[in-house]
């Protein structure tokens, strides 16, 4: 395998040899300095049922209102795994458990937004703008981490693999939203497409953005040659979420200033038949867990500088709805992977699920506010200073003290 | 693929478009020059973009008589176009599963989008339709957000097209009456807090007979006005809603520099309680009395006298679009679709001006605009940068098509992160270079040009094609 200094040094030979400026070259070899931090934020979108993926078996009410639907104590038949005493991780998440174990892994439980609404759509708008309750905000709040300067540029600094540009990356800073790494080209032959290049760079206002794109495909393209074998032991999932990972760690494997990235988990609204061991939602956790597994495993040594986060707009109801599923809840889990988390630990003040514990009667109560979890790992794990925090997470004050990263 | 043909045709067409962007004669302010860079310039902001012949054909009509037809869409000839769009649109319910009503509601949004589509690429009428597009985005709803998508092909041919040149009061007053506007800013969810007393006083007499209907409007009835207080069950109206009292100040009408307060936002609300959806999921706009607070409010400074029911929203509405704050608002955001992202200041002061001074009249306000100095400015043709949405119809125009493949349109609006109905936030999508010039914006845009604009992918290619 190539080194990234030698990336650099034969990628800047053969640019010359072309007769172009190698400045995106300069870039990309001083962000290939120094300890590359690198989060990958995953969003499951359609609020996934947090009680039944890191499951409170601890809770006799939540055996009491989830006949049908409850993941078994551990020990008995298909039972949750433990993991402190209290939670457990659903069984289809063994492939989590080496994480768990060397203390890779974190979940924070019941967090979430202190916003009330149950809208998917008002929800993650308000978590991809970390403003809840303001629908005005134009741009994400990993964008404006973006904004707030950081690191050297590279045209691969912030990627979304997904169709659109997430929400939480919109905004002035450059990021890149592509399908596939194979996609991003443009299709045209080689003199046409110096052709349009140049015609482009002619260009004051549409001239840089294109010089980024052109940069970012010859990165890619020098970086990436040839189709992508994962690391040994890395077996993503055949699912969109499972190739999504995989591109990532294709980007951050390949040395060229990747420091956030995007990725989607969807179907995640299961307001009929979500099934318990089995079923839809254990079926959606096998490919989130199979998925993340592979990442951590793909990204090797990599993996002591990333962060790895999920979230998801609310949480589900803690009683099962009349038709075997749950309905719109508030409270959920968000899980944290990576190197420089403080992991073996489920965080988070846990309210209970007694009627009189409950948000409204009903939900999971809100005792983490998201912001808390991001601005901890813009900060302490981007290295975001506090005077960028306030901007990135406008009219919130962090409590502090979490202390997952 | 692009053909090898593309590289030397990108040049000719570079050397075309500096041509055509070479300064003009200096020309009367108030005038209109009919020479063949103002009519491209007139053709690419008051059109989706110059088919083949469309320069020579305006110039033959003269552009401002041109400019005066596009403003009476009355006018321009649509005889050939208008049976092709489709006529119906799929049923609005009841359905026997929640899986049968979202496919209808994707259906009705595909089905519309294509119209859309349809007539932005083939209708004469393109100032129109324009303003139907930026209409639409200035009162933003989002099919992605419950039953919105039910509600919004009769909220577009409703609510916005028949108004985008008329009175803006009337365009404000529709919007916040359709069913689309209630749900999607949850208005039909705002009640007065006090209402649920009051519904549980209705609910008390145990002797039998019916509850007393006193006090309320007799078009309802205590029943249909109980039932709006009681989806409190549901655990989903515990209160007011300020929503769409935000959004109305902030983004339809005043600005968010517009001089309103939080205090003004409660107000604004209290006075929108009880404007709600006839159910079951009807299609009508209703009030509900009981679920309205009928005390006084103070907005920017009027009062509002208590007991006006449903009057107290429209002088909400009477109020805001008589405001100078909304002249101003409504004339930057056209100054800024029609002339630059920074629209110069004496443009913008003249265009709010000719808002107050017309009662708000969107023809007047649109002609201030293209009639202007600025409008025909020199460095006007480079000062825009095309949306997606323009970018891809001004394509298939360019190719001089008018059967154009809505699907495939479509698809490529999703790619390039605009699609039709599906912008989440009620701002709308922005207007801004910043916003749609990325880098992977213009690859996508570079790599959709042959399957648009099949032999003219080289012209949809350049940097050029990109401004509008």
């Amino acid at each position: 395998m190539y080194s990234r200094r030698l990336f650099v040094k034969s990628g800047a030979m053969a640019m010359l040899s072309l007769g172009c400026a190698p400045s995106f070259l300069a870039r990309a070899a001083e962000a290939a300095e120094g300890r590359r931090r690198l989060l990958i934020a995953i969003f499951q979108r359609g609020a996934v049922d947090g009680l039944n993926m890191v499951v409170p078996y601890g809770e006799a009410e939540y055996y009491r209102l989830r006949p049908s639907i409850a993941v078994p104590r551990p020990g008995r038949d298909q039972g949750a795994i433990d993991l402190d005493g209290f939670f457990g991780l659903h069984p289809v998440m063994a492939p989590l458990t080496p994480l768990w174990n060397t203390r890779s892994l974190a979940v924070v439980h019941a967090s979430g937004s202190p916003d009330a609404t149950r809208s998917h759509f008002d929800a993650q708008d308000y978590m991809e703008t970390a403003t809840p309750g303001v629908k005005s905000t134009r741009d994400g709040w990993l964008n404006r981490y973006l904004q707030s300067g950081g690191s050297a540029r590279s045209p691969l600094r912030a990627i979304a693999v997904a169709r659109q540009m997430p929400r939480t990356l919109q905004g002035r800073a450059p990021s890149l939203a592509l399908g596939a790494v194979e996609e991003f080209r443009v299709r045209a032959g080689g003199q046409t497409r110096r052709g349009l290049e140049t015609a482009f760079a002619a260009d004051t206002v549409l001239g840089p953005a294109v010089s980024d794109a052109f940069d970012a495909m010859r990165t890619l393209q020098a970086a990436t040659t040839g189709s992508y074998r994962p690391a040994p032991g890395a077996s993503y999932p055949r699912s969109p979420f499972g190739q999504a990972l995989q591109e990532i760690a294709r980007v951050a494997k390949a040395g060229v200033g990747l420091e956030i990235a995007f990725a989607e988990s969807g179907s995640w609204d299961h307001h009929v038949n979500e099934g318990g061991v089995t079923g839809q939602v254990a079926n959606r956790l096998a490919d989130l867990a199979e998925g993340l597994a592979a990442l951590t495993t793909d990204l090797g040594e990599l993996l002591a500088d990333t962060v790895v986060m999920t979230m998801s707009e609310f949480g589900r109801a803690v009683a099962e709805n009349g038709s075997g599923g749950t309905d719109h809840g508030h409270g959920n889990a968000m899980l944290l992977i990576g190197g420089p988390v403080r992991g073996g630990r489920v965080y988070g003040r846990w309210p209970g699920l007694r009627e009189d514990q409950r948000f409204e009667g009903r939900d999971l109560e809100v005792t983490t506010d998201f912001r808390e979890v991001f601005s901890e790992v813009a900060a302490r794990h981007l290295g975001a200073p506090a005077a960028a925090l306030a901007r990135i997470f406008p009219g919130f004050m962090a409590r502090g003290g979490l202390g997952v990263v | 693929m692009l053909t090898r043909r593309l590289s030397a045709l990108l040049f000719s067409v570079l050397a075309v478009a500096v041509v055509a962007a070479a300064p003009r004669a200096t020309q009367d302010p108030t005038g209109v020059s009919n020479d063949a860079g103002a009519v491209r310039h007139a053709l690419n902001r008051l059109t989706f973009g110059p088919r083949p012949g469309d320069v020579e054909r305006v110039q033959r009509l003269g552009l401002a008589e041109w400019i005066d037809q596009q403003l009476e869409p009355a006018r321009p000839d649509d005889r050939t176009f208008a049976p092709r769009l489709p006529r119906a649109f799929p049923q609005t319910g009841p359905f026997d599963s929640p899986q049968q009503a979202r496919r209808a509601a994707r259906a009705a949004v595909d089905d519309l989008a294509a119209a859309r589509l349809l007539r932005a690429v083939a209708s004469e009428r393109q100032l129109e339709e324009v303003l139907v597009d930026f209409w639409f985005n200035h009162f933003n709803v989002f099919a992605g957000k419950g039953r919105t998508a039910m509600y919004l092909p009769d909220y577009e041919r409703e609510a916005i097209r028949p108004h985008v040149l008329g009175r803006f009061r009337d365009l404000l007053g529709a919007t916040a009456r359709h069913p689309a506007m209630l749900f999607y800013l949850d208005n039909w969810l705002s009640v007065d807090p006090a209402a649920i007393r009051r519904a549980e006083a209705l609910r008390r007499p145990r002797s039998g007979q019916p509850p007393v209907a006193g006090g309320l409007h007799p078009s309802t009835g205590a029943r249909g006005a109980l039932s709006v207080v009681e989806g409190q069950a549901s655990g989903r109206r515990r209160g007011l809603n300020e929503n769409y009292a935000r959004e109305l100040l902030e983004l339809h009408t005043l600005g968010v520099d517009g001089g309103y307060t939080q205090r003004d936002v409660v107000e604004v609300a209290r006075a929108f309680t009880g404007w709600t959806i006839a159910p079951p999921a009807g299609p009508g706009f209703r009030f509900a009395p009981l679920a309205h607070d009928g005390g006084e409010k103070v907005v920017l400074g009027h009062t509002i006298a208590a007991g006006g029911a449903v009057q107290d929203g429209e002088r909400v509405l009477d109020i805001l679009a008589a405001h100078p704050s909304t002249a101003r608002h409504i004339a930057t955001k056209l100054a800024r679709r029609f002339v630059s992202d920074d629209p110069p200041e004496a443009l913008v002061a003249r265009t709010a001006a000719r808002f107050r001074e017309t009662d708000g009249d969107l023809r007047e306000v649109v002609r201030a605009i293209v009639m202007s100095p600025e409008f025909f400015a020199r460095e006007a043709p480079q000062a825009k940068v095309k949306t997606p949405l323009e970018f891809v119809v001004s394509a298939v125009r360019a190719a001089g098509t008018d059967v154009p493949d809505t699907a495939v349109m479509a698809r490529a609006l999703r790619q390039l992160g605009m699609p039709l109905y599906m912008c989440a936030p009620p701002t709308g999508y922005d207007d801004t270079a910043e916003t749609w010039v990325t880098s992977g914006g213009l690859v996508t845009r570079i790599n959709l040009a042959r399957q648009l604009a099949g032999s003219q992918a080289a012209l949809v290619a350049t940097p050029e094609f990109q401004r509008r």
